[in-house]
């Protein structure tokens, strides 16, 4: 262990809200490259109009510091904590709510977090949902996600049989994508979490989300087949762009795979729609 | 732009009659903003047999809650927001009269099934293109439930909105015949 290095929450407040006011208004060259890729392969004319309107939005929403899309999410947050910090003045988790209340309301985003029951509006988007994990280091890295409510309700766990095996896994996430439909704005991007537990599959799949379309997984072989194989069943679907009809459902599948219990086998599915916003951070 | 159809609103039976699931439209006119919250609190008033805030004769409502606007601007960002959430009001609406919906996302049997007895339209939206949706917003005005925040219902007074006829009064559905053409 090195020395403890402190780090004053303010710093992680300013952070927070400069990822979020970016995530919202700029889409990152990753997701803009993968939609200029499907706009080339796109066979349908009206799902070619469709990618060449999101590329237009993509420009609009730059120029004007407008968001992307009026949904600015639920605001996800995963901190990878080095052991090494010290978090000076405020606690983390307040920070963090922090900088997404200053960004919704300095970017003029829309509040969308509300009461379960009364569906009264918190007014703020707060709370936010907040992952943190304890690495090695005296830094912190920040990636901050704001998550559609549209996609979102589209995703889902199961726990499969043992028996299902690779190609059952790949089955049920085609089937998940095709039943989503074109409600999740597509085409989509799916987050695939297999195995750990329950929750574990869950944030496997969001966090793969998290990892940059065009960037192969580097984590194992098996894993980068089996994205391919269902990105080809999920385009092969006819759906296309926002389900018009077309030959791009689907931008990228991300798998992330951790052991799990002898008698399981969780994979969660997690759709993220095609305003992939993700920024992140090291401080 | 080239394949587009524009019509204004209100929607009457024979211009409903006359749209087919795939049209590309370009749809200007009054239309009511109006989701979640809202379209409960439109069933409870017709349950009290109370009048609705507007009048829904016509109307077409677009499934969405905009982001805030920001001073000097129309509007903030807009877009269509997934419209199964809106089934079970729907059929309801339509007896009132409503003959347009825009948003985003499959409709249940039953919406469908009412549709076609109403002759009413579904046409989807592109949704996540909403900084450039809000250009095709010319006014704003706030029609009731204020403290609904971002669910407020609103009228809007749209010139050429992109829209594409996913739902028809013969029964029709864009989504379905999409699927029809898999290589799976």
């Amino acid at each position: 262990m090195g020395p403890i290095r402190e780090i004053d929450s303010k710093l992680i407040t300013e952070t927070v809200k400069r990822l979020f006011l970016e995530a919202n208004t700029c889409l990152g060259a990753d997701v803009l490259a993968a939609l200029q890729t499907s706009l080339a392969r796109e066979e349908s004319p009206l799902g070619r109009q469709v990618l060449a309107r999101m590329l237009e939005n993509a420009a609009v929403a730059r120029e004007e510091s407008a968001p992307i899309c009026q949904d600015t999410g639920l605001a996800v947050v995963f901190v990878e904590l080095g052991q090494d910090v010290h978090v000076a003045g405020d606690l983390l988790n307040a920070a963090i709510e922090e900088g997404v209340r200053q960004a919704y309301e300095e970017g003029y985003f829309r509040k969308s977090v509300c009461d379960p029951l009364t569906r009264a509006n918190t007014g703020d988007n707060t709370p936010a949902v907040i992952n943190v994990e304890i690495v090695a280091g005296d830094r912190i890295r920040l990636s901050v996600m704001p998550k559609g409510g549209g996609s979102e309700n589209m995703s889902s766990v199961a726990m499969l049989l043992p028996a299902a095996g690779r190609e059952g896994i790949r089955r049920h996430v085609v089937e998940s994508v095709l039943k989503a439909g074109p409600n999740p704005c597509p085409p989509v991007i799916v987050g695939v979490g297999i195995g750990g537990s329950i929750e574990e599959s869950l944030i496997l799949a969001k966090k793969a989300l998290l990892r940059p379309l065009g960037q192969k997984n580097g984590r194992d072989e098996r894993l980068n087949e089996l994205e391919q194989d269902i990105l080809a069943d999920v385009n092969r679907m006819g759906g296309g762009p926002q389900g018009f009809g077309g030959s791009v459902s689907a931008l990228s599948v991300h798998v992330e795979m951790k052991p799990c219990h002898i008698a399981s086998l969780p994979v969660a599915v997690n759709i993220q729609c095609h305003v992939a916003r993700h920024r992140e951070a090291i401080i | 732009m080239q394949n587009y159809r524009s019509i204004k609103t209100p929607l009457t039976d024979e211009l409903c009659a006359s749209l087919h699931a795939g049209d590309m439209i370009l749809l200007s006119g009054e239309v009511f903003a109006a989701r979640d919250a809202a379209h409960r609190r439109l069933q409870e008033t017709i349950q009290r047999g109370e009048e609705l805030p507007f009048d829904i004769r016509g109307a077409v409502i677009f499934y969405a809650g905009p982001s805030p606007t920001r001073p000097g601007r129309i509007i903030g960002s807009i877009g269509p927001t997934t419209s199964y959430r809106m089934d079970p009001f729907a059929p309801l609406l339509m007896e009132q009269g409503m003959k347009g919906m825009i948003g985003k996302g499959k409709r249940s049997a039953e919406v469908v099934a009412a549709m076609e007895r109403h002759k009413a339209v579904y046409f989807g939206a592109i949704g996540g293109i909403a900084a450039l949706t809000a250009r095709c917003v010319r006014s704003v005005e706030l029609v009731a439930y204020a403290d609904l925040g971002p669910e407020a219902v609103l009228r809007l007074e749209l010139v050429d909105l992109p829209v594409v006829v996913v739902n028809d009064t013969q029964g029709r559905d864009l989504y379905e015949e999409a699927l029809k053409r898999s290589k799976l």
